[in-house]
């Protein structure tokens, strides 16, 4: 990131401090955002929890007890149990394993997708633009569920044949979100480039004879990145709700799998009677949501050179 | 008792010597139900088979009951009793049509649009079992003011038969032949003696439709008749307006042909939703009067019911819930067709696998934990009328045994702990409907199999694609792409002979028969085949009972069909609304008898 180093660095020369880099100074920035801060610490509680948490709370997720029968949270189930007397701790943790795997790898496919299409576009210009931000509009334009629910039905069993059914489950749905949600980042990402490849620095690299895949690479591309950034961390929400949306339809993965969609759906029907079950893994969603729209809101204060942040 | 016993007490009523009420006192003493007792005397010619079992109407005029709400959770879409497929379109078209006679709760005939039930006495019946002579009731007028008569009657075996028409009820058409006595007498001729013969013009397939609307749709354009959307019967409700898969509503019909009926002036029958909240909606909101098929677990029933605005209506029928054991393999593909006839199960061809699997479900705990009182845990598959209910059958819940008999078997736990045999491992996929109570016995049977060595693969189909019939989806029932499944099948008729004729095996679903066989687990026995047929000519009802019994043991016997629990109707309905309900018929069978008591 040669210019902006040389930029910030002769911006500031007279001051005492020691040199900092854009990813200190972005933290720096991102301190300041209290919000974010906590949301991050909750995001990366949950994720310790789910990750190693299943290891600590050694409880089988799919022990039937019918003396335990829909309880209410005690020493014994923390979180009380389902109709089956199945331990809903154990089952949340295992669930949020697969509900923010699902979020975060359908996130790295849309961020994948959009920025390749955005920069394609923004660089080349011309025909290969105009025709890359249609296909963009004609993504925008399909409405997304019945679509969803379309690519299921067709492609389910081919691929469960192939990969077993729920790594093959995972990857659709992964496909079918992440490939629904590339097309916000790939117009930020056009919109960058076409603004920063005309900036003074960009013609500065060009004039001493950068390669275009070099120009991309180490000088557009690192300036792009802040609202991508951004607007990944909402994806990896909008993923996590889709797939809630597709587990409680239903549909998604085997109905003994229980991802926090699965576990809300099972027990909509107890809401009045048990409502500890659907509460907890309701709270789980919420929880992670909105801690990764706050993250995000942080990372936008942060990685924007243009706002300030005083120290 | 024996054969002797029964036609001396048979003797003593047609002497009258003996009472008939005494008669089915004695018959229920041994286990036969009321129904089969009436039956019994209506065949042998002692008494009418009139139901004495529909509860007294107590209104004193017409109307003036403001409005009924029903809730159905699945919304009917056509109003064509014809082409009803599914019980809600039959339901739905109910409402407008009547039948000759229904089935009342004890399982005899009540007689709608017929003047009397036939029976030997009033010489309905002929003694031969041959053909069986319908009076018709006069001054029945359709909505429209035209008259209804023998004409009708006639048209509408003409038009179900007709191949061009290809409708649903066709079955209780093709093979008999209908004749015209006088203007309100029809005669019911068969080709063999038939100990069944309240098929046609009974019950949901017996609906009348006017010959008036409909003879200029009785061939390949039947589909285009206005009438399928804008119903015009007999009934005491007329059509006001109707959006398919939503939506339907009627009111009083003021020339209804009996006294002081309807009791209500508008009627809707809401669809949509799901179960729970169609409970929801009755007991514990008071918003709709009554909700059909409330398939919930009871638990929430129970709490719903303790609110104190509703109750729970359970109706004992034939409705059963069972796992189907596929006898053919579904992995592979045959001429585009998979679970093909010409290929077998590759696990469930040893009938050991098939016993480990019925060892394996806990029907206890289903019934005790999951469908309560709706859900009586049974090992028949054919369980009423009581009289065709098989002594011979037990079920057993034994993780041990299971795993006792597969070892002796050779199918041994591989490294991952899954039994396998000649490179056949016992990982089966198993689907059903989106329905909690199923998910939930999934999820139990899930279990049991694991600790014996068996992986079942959970599978779940929203439900209106699970039971549609759909030839381009692969997930349907009748096409079962998949090991193992479960459902509900209903019987609509207080008599097994449609209801057994499932297994066999020309009914196999295939897509030679774009899949609507009804043999769908695809189980075949020349045995069965046998029986079956030779029950259909069986004018004995003692020895019909007992093949019956033996077409249910050879069935079950097999372990290709797992019968878990009894499924009586379940409905819901607020306290003070009276109705007429019966597990042999649709719901609105007697709608005309519904009030509310103020």
């Amino acid at each position: 990131m040669a210019g902006s180093t040389l930029a910030s660095a002769t911006a500031s020369p007279a001051t005492q401090r020691p040199r900092v880099g854009p990813w200190q100074e972005a933290w720096r920035r991102f301190r300041k955002h209290r919000l974010a801060v906590v949301s991050g610490v909750v995001l990366l509680a949950l994720i310790l929890a789910v990750a190693i948490g299943p290891l600590l709370w050694a409880m089988p997720i799919d022990e039937i007890d019918f003396t335990a029968r829909l309880q209410q949270p005690s020493w014994a189930h923390p979180l009380g149990t389902d109709d089956l007397g199945q331990d809903l701790l154990a089952r949340i943790l295992y669930g949020g394993r697969i509900s923010l795997a699902v979020g975060f790898a359908a996130m790295a496919v849309a961020i994948l997708v959009g920025v390749l299409v955005g920069s394609v576009a923004g660089m080349a210009g011309g025909a290969m633009d105009a025709a890359l931000m249609w296909l963009t509009d004609l993504f925008l334009s399909l409405p997304q569920l019945p679509l969803l629910l379309l690519i299921i039905y067709l492609f389910r069993d081919t691929l469960t044949g192939l990969v077993g059914l729920e790594v093959g489950v995972f990857i659709l749905i992964v496909a079918v979100i992440g490939g629904f949600r590339w097309m916000q980042v790939a117009r930020l990402v056009r919109a960058q480039f076409l603004s920063l490849r005309e900036k003074e620095f960009v013609e500065a690299a060009r004039a001493l004879g950068a390669s275009r895949t070099r120009l991309v690479m180490r000088h557009i591309l690192p300036n792009a990145l802040g609202p991508v950034i951004v607007a990944a961390s909402i994806d990896v929400a909008a993923a996590i709700i889709a797939e809630s949306t597709l587990s409680f339809l239903g549909l998604g993965f085997p109905p003994d799998v229980p991802t926090w969609g699965r576990l809300l759906f099972d027990a909509k029907d107890n809401l009045d009677f048990a409502p500890h079950w659907a509460m907890f893994p309701g709270v789980a969603i919420f929880l992670t949501v909105l801690s990764i729209n706050y993250i995000g809101d942080g990372l936008r204060d942060a990685l924007d050179p243009r706002r300030i942040i005083s120290a | 008792m024996t054969e002797d016993d029964l036609r001396r007490l048979l003797a003593r009523v047609k002497d009258g010597r003996l009472s008939r009420r005494g008669f089915v006192k004695r018959m229920a003493a041994v286990g036969f139900t009321a129904p089969m007792a009436t039956q019994l005397l209506a065949v042998t010619g002692a008494a009418p088979a009139a139901a004495q079992s529909v509860p007294a109407y107590r209104p004193t005029r017409r109307g003036g009951g403001g409005a009924l709400k029903v809730l159905y959770w699945q919304a009917a879409t056509l109003l064509n009793p014809h082409f009803a497929s599914g019980t809600t379109n039959q339901d739905a078209s109910r409402v407008f049509y009547e039948p000759l006679a229904g089935w009342a709760s004890d399982g005899t005939l009540h007689p709608v649009l017929a003047a009397e039930v036939p029976s030997i006495e009033n010489r309905g019946l002929a003694e031969d079992g041959r053909s069986v002579t319908w009076k018709l009731k006069r001054g029945v007028k359709w909505h429209d003011g035209q008259d209804f008569s023998a004409d009708d009657v006639v048209f509408n075996w003409e038009y179900a038969r007709n191949p061009a028409v290809a409708a649903v009820t066709s079955g209780s058409y093709r093979d008999v032949n209908v004749v015209k006595v006088d203007d309100y007498t029809v005669r019911v001729e068969f080709q063999q003696p038939s100990p069944f013969w309240a098929d046609a013009f009974v019950a949901a397939t017996g609906q009348m439709i006017p010959k008036h609307l409909f003879k200029d749709y009785a061939g390949a354009n039947a589909r285009d008749a206005p009438a399928n959307l804008r119903p015009v019967g007999t009934s005491a409700y007329k059509f006001v307006s109707f959006a398919p898969g939503d939506n339907l509503r009627a009111e009083l019909n003021p020339n209804y042909h009996m006294d002081n009926r309807p009791y209500f002036d508008t009627l809707e029958v809401k669809g949509g939703g799901d179960a729970v909240s169609a409970a929801r909606a009755v007991m514990q909101t008071g918003d709709y009067d009554y909700a059909w098929n409330l398939a919930v677990e009871d638990e929430i029933l129970k709490r719903l019911e303790a609110v104190g605005r509703g109750k729970v209506n359970i109706v004992e029928g034939g409705g059963i819930e069972f796992v189907q054991l596929n006898a053919t393999d579904p992995n592979q593909e045959v001429d585009g067709e998979r679970s093909s006839i010409r290929t077998q199960h590759p696990a469930f061809r040893d009938p050991v696998v098939r016993q480990a699997m019925s060892l394996l479900i806990d029907r206890n705990a289903l019934e005790q934990f999951i469908y309560g009182r709706g859900g009586p845990a049974t090992a028949n598959f054919l369980n009423n009328p009581p009289r065709f209910r098989s002594p011979n059958m037990r079920w057993e819940f034994s993780i041990q045994k299971a795993n006792e008999i597969l070892d002796a078997a050779g199918w041994a736990r591989g490294r991952d702990g899954i039994r396998a045999k000649d490179g056949v491992r016992l990982k089966f996929v198993y689907q059903t409907s989106v329905n909690a109570p199923r998910q939930r016995t999934q999820a139990i049977y899930k279990q049991a199999a694991q600790r014996a060595g068996i992986e079942l693969e959970l599978k779940s189909v929203t439900a209106s694609v699970f039971f549609s019939s759909d030839v381009a989806n692969p997930d349907t029932y009748t096409k079962f792409y998949a090991d193992m499944q479960m459902y509900t099948t209903t019987m609509p008729q207080a008599d097994p002979e449609r209801f057994m004729n499932q297994y066999t095996s020309w009914e196999v679903s295939s897509k030679a028969n774009n899949w609507q066989g009804r043999n769908i687990v695809r189980w075949r026995s020349e045995e069965y085949d046998h029986i079956f047929r030779e029950s259909q000519g069986e004018l004995d009802p003692v020895k019909r009972a007992a093949l019956f019994i033996r077409m249910n043991d050879l069935v079950v016997g097999s372990n290709h069909v797992i019968p878990l629990v009894r499924r009586p109707t379940v409905s819901g309905s607020l306290n003070n609304l009276r109705h007429v309900l019966s597990a042999w018929d649709g719901t609105f069978w007697l709608l005309n008898d519904w009030w509310r008591e103020t």
